[in-house]
């Protein structure tokens, strides 16, 4: 018997562009790619969220900021509150953070430099639906390409998110000043995550590094256990 | 009505673009000792109540204007003492 795909939605705002990448990879991980338009109201039957990376409004005011505000993301609220997956990469994560769906901001790298290169980051929770198919501890290599990465949190933020066990994946090596060297955290509940570094970009190792894939196929397998939970 | 929003990152705020001015600034021979760089946004409200625009205009802050994580604000009302 064949699994089935799971439906996997990719919002595109305008000014998203890495939202066919996200689609590519999705579909080259055999989950069935669903491009969702930002002005939808509705999301169509989904098994998970991918808010892809790129200048969503074009950064106006503060990154992520806008798109917030999209009819898109009231659904896609409305869908992680139903313990519905949530993937947001680079700008997504930002749009995430300013959402409220996860915790911090992205402000700009401390260097004031743009950041476009393979860093590695190490694993630190692989009972995540983002991560199970890494191992405790792995440094993965994924590119990052942003201007405003540095993940930010007070000391009484941090301390929360230390606690609940937030943090999914530290850089282990400095790259843009976030505090922890944050690159990627949950929500308490686990459903909704948000990197900076960009998976869609390191799936096929004929791009330097196949990384990225085991996040992402991870986040396919538990969309297919929803799917096939939803049957 | 017209209302000036001043954002500003917050006390204790890392402040890169500012540190970038800062720096330019001494560069230049001036005497700066520290230079944060924010963000105005000019409005024009409906009404003339001034509590009443103002009591508006902060609702804007708290949920657009500024990230209360990193921003502060300051909200000016022309022509009003509120």
């Amino acid at each position: 018997m064949t699994s089935p795909q799971p439906r996997i939605g990719v919002v595109r705002f305008p000014g998203s562009n890495d939202d066919r990448d996200a689609l590519w990879a999705l579909a080259a991980l055999d989950a069935e790619p669903v491009a969702v338009w930002h002005s939808a109201t509705e999301l169509p039957d989904l098994d998970a969220v991918v808010l892809p990376g790129g200048f969503s409004y074009g950064d106006y005011l503060r990154c992520g900021a806008i798109a917030r505000f999209s009819p898109a993301m009231t659904a896609v609220a409305e869908f992680a509150e139903a313990g519905g997956l949530v993937l947001g990469i680079c700008n997504g994560f930002q749009i995430l953070c300013e959402a409220g769906l996860l915790p911090g901001v992205l402000r700009p790298n401390t260097s004031l430099a743009f950041v476009c290169r393979d860093v590695p980051v190490t694993v630190e929770r692989t009972d995540t639906a983002f991560t199970a198919r890494c191992s405790q501890g792995e440094r993965l290599v994924i590119p990052v390409k942003h201007g405003e990465g540095c993940w930010y949190a007070d000391d009484e933020l941090y301390a929360a998110v230390e606690a609940h066990d937030q943090i999914v994946l530290r850089y282990a090596e400095p790259v843009n000043g976030s505090v922890g060297d944050v690159a990627g955290v949950v929500n308490e509940a686990g459903n909704v995550m948000g990197l900076m570094p960009h998976p869609e970009h390191a799936v096929d190792p004929l791009l330097g590094s196949a990384d990225g894939a085991l996040i992402l196929a991870s986040l396919v397998d538990a969309a297919r256990e929803r799917a096939l939970a939803a049957v | 009505m017209r209302a000036t929003v001043l954002v500003r990152p917050k006390d204790g705020i890392l402040d890169p673009q500012g540190q970038a001015v800062e720096s330019s600034l001494r560069q230049l021979g001036f005497a700066v000792d520290t230079a944060r760089v924010g963000r105005v946004v000019d409005l024009e409200v409906e009404g003339s109540d001034p509590a009443a625009a103002r009591a508006e205009v902060e609702r804007m802050c708290e949920q657009v204007l500024a990230n209360p994580l990193i921003e502060s604000y300051e909200i000016e009302l022309a022509g009003a003492d509120a």
